[in-house]
């Protein structure tokens, strides 16, 4: 059965050094906060971070970059950061930039047992360089193959005890594909409910991909709060 | 003062050029920035569904401030809300969507577009690189990619060449250009002056056009 945990550091305690993790969310939407917040705590160090960004200076990965515990970073935009390009330009930090669709689907791949595949994203540009392209009927494709990870840290809307996991909107993003390219998958989830209370046509995330849960209180910044007037 | 006021007024001249591109009825992605303000000035009576990347098909309007959900947002991070018949996926759903030319229309900026079509708008070798997002998987989605830029840059150089000199986004993905003086479509053969916006000549546009340009025979001139 699915372990429960109710201590943020003891869920993330067995991740060590020279880990692989992915992260869900996007921007800062749908991002496991509290299970980053532990790993802040735990100082482990020279992480390789899949996450499609790396959070803002003071929240978020970021945080983890600040305290200088990611060693290589793969994601698609990494521009809201000032920390993040002061570690690139002085070489403490690796990155490998990815376009997000490539992304979204190398993860997925990983966690559907294809080891790789064609898409047309980055022929002809720089990603492309040294990587193997091939035409299939009049277009070219380039070779990207799967990614997984040794931890995958997602946020879920709602979990029950059997991992079953319900997104709310936008906050779903990477999170379903990384939930199923970890080895262990850890849930944050705001709210944990007993199992049966989901409805099964309302699942997103079917539990076998799930192996431990945490219930968790987000604080849910919001990056760029754009509102329209009363008309 | 006057200068901000006159780059704003060029910004709304080429999104509400860039809107006419949007069909009743059509699935369409807007870049991030100037591509975004486009969705201000769809004309009233027009059916759209806006695609954000992210995860959503259906973007609504701006919330007001009692309605922003710090779970609903657009690629630009923008808080946002989801129009009536919306309907939420994550980032491989949306992609997959984005691939397999389900949408009809992608309006993308630009910092460079070559004769072919190629489309470099993600980095500039020197300078911070931020990363592509996901324009380098839209420009080989979408059935009809439409670039919105300025017709020159801050030096007054052209930014339509015969080649484009900063690293590409695309090749061969450009079908229409938008710019504050006229609309180009990339042809198999070339570029083809369509439109001269207002304030313009056709000869102007050519003589700031590096690639070369054809004329079209249906050359339309102050169409906005």
């Amino acid at each position: 059965m699915k372990t429960i945990h109710t201590s943020f550091s003891e869920a993330v305690n067995d991740i060590k050094d020279g880990s692989t993790i992915m992260v869900g969310g996007f921007g800062l939407v749908g991002i496991p906060e509290n299970l980053i917040l532990a790993l802040v705590d735990s100082q482990v160090k020279h992480l390789t971070v899949i996450s499609n960004n790396c959070g803002v200076d003071d929240w978020g990965l970021g945080l983890l970059l600040k305290n200088k515990q990611i060693d290589k970073m793969i994601g698609s935009y990494v521009g809201e950061n000032k920390e993040f390009e002061r570690q690139v330009l002085s070489g403490e930090l690796e990155v490998e930039l990815t376009p997000q669709g490539t992304l979204a689907e190398r993860i997925r791949a990983g966690g559907a047992g294809i080891p790789a595949f064609y898409t047309p994203a980055g022929v002809g540009t720089p990603i492309a360089e040294g990587g193997e392209v091939r035409t299939f009927g009049d277009k070219e494709y380039l070779l990207q193959t799967a990614l997984k990870a040794d931890f995958s840290l997602v946020r879920a809307a709602v979990g029950d005890k059997d991992g079953n996991l319900v997104y709310n909107k936008t906050a779903q993003n990477f999170n379903p594909m990384m939930a199923a390219a970890g080895n262990v998958t850890i849930a944050e989830v705001e709210q944990l409910v007993e199992t049966g209370s989901i409805d099964p046509d309302h699942v997103h995330t079917p539990g076998i991909y799930v192996q431990r849960l945490i219930e968790g209180k987000q604080e849910k910044k919001i990056e760029r709060m754009t509102v329209r007037q009363e008309a | 003062m006057a200068k901000q006021v006159d780059k704003a007024a060029i910004r709304e001249r080429i999104a509400r050029r860039a809107e006419r591109e949007i069909v009743s009825g059509s699935y369409v992605n807007l870049g991030i920035g100037m591509p975004t303000m486009v969705a201000n000035y769809i004309q009233d009576g027009k059916q759209v569904v806006l695609q954000s990347e992210n995860g959503l098909l259906g973007i609504g309007k701006y919330p007001l401030k009692e309605e922003v959900d710090p779970d609903l947002i657009n690629a630009g991070k923008e808080t946002v809300t989801a129009q009536k018949g919306a309907s939420f996926f994550s980032n491989a759903e949306s992609f997959a969507m984005i691939r397999g030319e389900h949408l009809d229309l992608a309006i993308l900026g630009g910092m460079e577009v070559s004769e072919k079509g190629d489309l470099a708008n993600w980095m500039i070798p020197g300078k911070m690189i931020k990363g592509m997002g996901g324009a380098m998987d839209i420009v080989h989605g979408a059935k009809k990619i439409v670039i919105i830029m300025d017709h020159v840059n801050k030096q007054g150089e052209p930014k339509i060449l015969k080649q484009c000199s900063l690293p590409l986004t695309g090749k061969n993905v450009v079908d229409r250009i938008i710019t504050d003086r006229a609309v180009i479509d990339v042809k198999e053969d070339g570029l083809e002056l369509v439109e001269v916006a207002e304030g313009w000549t056709a000869d102007q546009i050519i003589d700031s056009t590096e690639a070369e340009l054809k004329i079209s025979e249906n050359l339309q001139t102050d169409t906005y």
